[in-house]
């Protein structure tokens, strides 16, 4: 699994590889360049744009500063509106309260709207591991489940994937799943979702349990928001009789008024529409309508780590609109594999190392993600200074100093004092502007590879607990980046 | 010591000390624009029809007749009706069998049922976007659902407002609310935007006033 994580095979044989990679950068290119149009046109259509950029930074960022209270008010407001509400401090935590939940439900398959928290904390894993199947039931998300594949963009998962492709797995995988899909199957984006409308609803009409995420909490009123196009939501959100929703801590807000910021920002940055076809909010549960058990499972998983340090925190404003995927010119030429994370392109780069430490090679490699063009901060939609944050990790990755780990204060040493990894990191510093340091970063980065630990030591050791390290991909990052440049000369 | 008070012990740590805040700025504008009520009516209908909804307009008398119609053109032989629709609004609509909104209903039942017919809470002129919130004029947020064609019928100009902060205020948050922008869609595949999914295929949206 962990190998698939990054998208990269492990041996890659070269001249099969070649056209993938063709493929690959042509899908994304047409993706992000289609998306990148349409939102400044959306955008533009507000002429009070960056007011309500301010303000949604300034609404973040005061909730950030008070997260206590607003976390405690809002427990007080789901509990009354009937819901229940648990703490979760790391991944582990949060997958054995998730499936104790459902164990106690009696029932051992659920369905899921596409959420990131819980990629994050690998649920479906640990769900699987206690004998529980859970359906993803976002189309991509499904085309990436079916694939034995891992997402590669926030807001389109499967966006690496092109309409042949997704056909042929509709073809060999859906059967194996439930429904098959209708022969013959033709690869008409119309005739693959409506075999994905056939394959979902026999799961959506019998199913008992739903997990989601949530893209908004209200403090005041204990209000839950998601916001989505294709109907699945709604299905997962209103037909189970318990609903699970798995949120990080960040992801609260004070009122219900601000939600008028959020709800004009969100959907233009992220699908460059005015507002997104569905969006769906509860409070507790209704009587008579939707889920009669609803539990909110409230993660941390390094978020208070991430709000301990003044500069880095910014980045738990981010609503995860995947605007500066969209724009980077790094993304775009290496896919949201390379970045090894659930949060790819800029965002992960400055999130992921933060969440997970810079333990490992792949996180301390994600700061040089980047070529500080700052295209990433013009789009952000709250504001969030990418470049600046990925210099100030780029300054504690190679030098050192304090960060704060399962609420610990400590020091890390430069690059962990891991002499190979010290050095990957001076090459990954290396390659993205001197292509010419390529090859002994890769001799560098082999070995880096061959000294993998299993688990981590010290502050990182909790992470792993959970989970298996992933592997150093056999082709990082920066290779892959300075490889492609290099074809595409 | 439980996560929770471990969680609420990390934030705490984390923020330190805490001064004095800057006012959250919203000098943001309440509504882009300046419009009559009809002016907002059409913009709802513009932007409705932009993300593909079916935009009907009639007056009190018109309605029935128009329902029937749009019923009959399906094909629909079952409408699902909230309990309190105005029963004059489908009396026209002699065909198709009305199923009402029961609790006791199954998901798999309500998945035979051809069309709904609801009215709404509001809609915002600015987005192309109608609200429901489970009044009994609505129903069950799983009736405009799980059937494959839903049929809204908004008020205007009483129940347009032109701006999402315009309609957050006159919402109440604890009733279970929807915002539906356009029917069902998805951009999964190549980004070419295909509609319907799971929900609803067919949104057709009635702007129900003085003509
Ligand atoms: S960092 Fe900003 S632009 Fe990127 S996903 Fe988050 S909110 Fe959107």
């Amino acid at each position: 699994m962990s190998g698939t994580y990054l998208g990269m095979p492990a041996f890659p044989e070269a001249a099969r590889e070649a056209v993938r990679d063709g493929v690959l950068r042509a899908n994304l290119r047409h993706a992000t360049h289609t998306i990148r149009g349409k939102r400044a046109l959306a955008v533009a259509e507000l002429a009070d744009w960056d007011r309500l950029r301010a303000a949604g930074r300034a609404v973040k960022d005061h909730t950030l500063r008070h997260l206590d209270r607003y976390l405690l008010q809002l427990e007080a407001a789901v509990t009354a509106a009937g819901g229940t509400v648990h703490w979760a401090a790391d991944a582990e935590e949060a997958n054995r309260i998730v499936t104790e939940l459902v164990l106690a439900t009696g029932e051992r398959e659920l369905v899921k709207v596409k959420s990131m928290a819980t990629q994050e904390i690998g649920l479906n894993e640990a769900l699987q591991a206690a004998g529980i199947t859970a359906y993803e039931t976002d189309l991509a998300e499904l085309i990436v489940q079916l694939g034995h594949d891992r997402p590669s963009h926030i807001l389109v998962p499967a966006i690496h994937r092109n309409r042949g492709e997704i056909r042929d797995i509709f073809r060999t995988e859906m059967g194996r799943w439930g429904r098959p899909a209708p022969e013959p199957l033709g690869d008409d984006p119309r005739e693959l979702a409506e075999a994905a409308r056939l394959h979902l609803r026999e799961k959506f009409l019998r199913a008992e349990v739903a997990v989601s995420g949530a893209n908004f909490m209200v403090a005041e009123t204990g209000t839950m928001v998601v916001l989505e196009s294709e109907g699945n939501g709604r299905m997962c959100l209103t037909l189970p009789e318990t609903l699970i929703s798995v949120v990080g801590v960040e992801k609260v807000v004070p009122t219900f008024r601000d939600l008028e910021i959020f709800l004009q920002t969100l959907p233009r940055s992220s699908t460059a529409e005015r507002m997104n076809p569905y969006t769906t909010m509860w409070t507790g549960t209704t009587d008579g309508d939707g889920p009669s058990a609803f539990h909110l499972v409230l993660l941390d998983n390094g978020r208070t780590d991430t709000l301990a340090d003044p500069v880095g925190r910014q980045a738990l404003r981010c609503i995860r609109c995947s605007a500066c995927l969209n724009v980077c010119p790094v993304y775009e030429r290496a896919g949201g594999h390379a970045y090894g994370s659930v949060y790819p392109g800029p965002i992960g780069a400055i999130l992921s190392p933060q969440l997970r430490g810079t333990a490992d090679a792949i996180d301390a490699s994600l700061p040089y993600a980047s070529t500080l063009c700052g295209a990433c901060y013009e789009v952000c939609p709250v504001a969030i200074d990418i470049p600046e944050v990925l210099l100030h990790l780029r300054e504690r990755v190679a030098q050192g100093g304090p960060v704060t780990r399962d609420g610990i204060r400590v020091r890390i040493r430069p690059a962990h004092g891991h002499t190979a990894e010290r050095a990957a990191m001076r090459a990954a510093r290396l390659l993205l502007g001197h292509p010419g340091a390529l090859r002994a970063g890769e001799r560098l980065l082999a070995r880096a590879r061959r000294l993998r630990p299993r688990r981590l030591p010290g502050p990182g050791r909790a992470w792993t607990d959970s989970r298996e390290l992933p592997a150093v991909p056999a082709e990082s990052f920066r290779d892959w980046w300075a490889r492609e440049r290099e074809a595409c000369r | 010591m439980s996560s929770r008070d471990r969680i609420l012990a990390r934030v705490r740590r984390a923020v330190g000390e805490r001064g004095p805040e800057p006012e959250i700025p919203r000098d943001y504008l309440r509504v882009h624009g300046v419009r009559t009520p009809a002016e907002s009516t059409d913009l709802l209908a513009a932007h409705l029809a932009e993300y593909r909804a079916k935009v009907h307009r009639t007056d009190e008398d018109g309605l029935p007749p128009l329902l029937t119609r749009l019923l009959a053109e399906r094909g629909c032989e079952t409408v699902l009706v909230p309990p309190a629709l105005p029963p004059h609004w489908l009396a026209a609509a002699a065909g198709p069998v009305r199923i009402h909104d029961r609790a006791a209903s199954t998901p798999s039942e309500l998945d035979r049922v051809d069309s709904v017919v609801t009215g709404c809470a509001l809609a915002v002129a600015e987005t192309g976007t109608i609200v429901l919130d489970g009044g009994p004029d609505q129903g069950r947020r799983r009736i405009t659902l799980i059937p494959d064609h839903h049929i809204c019928v908004v008020r205007v100009p009483d129940q347009v407002v032109d701006s999402v902060p315009q309609a957050l205020e006159r919402l109440d948050p604890v009733r279970p609310l929807t915002w539906i922008s356009g029917p069902s869609a998805t951009s999964d595949i190549e980004l070419d935007r295909v509609e319907g999914v799971h929900g609803p295929r067919t949104l057709e949206v009635v702007l129900l006033g003085a003509q």
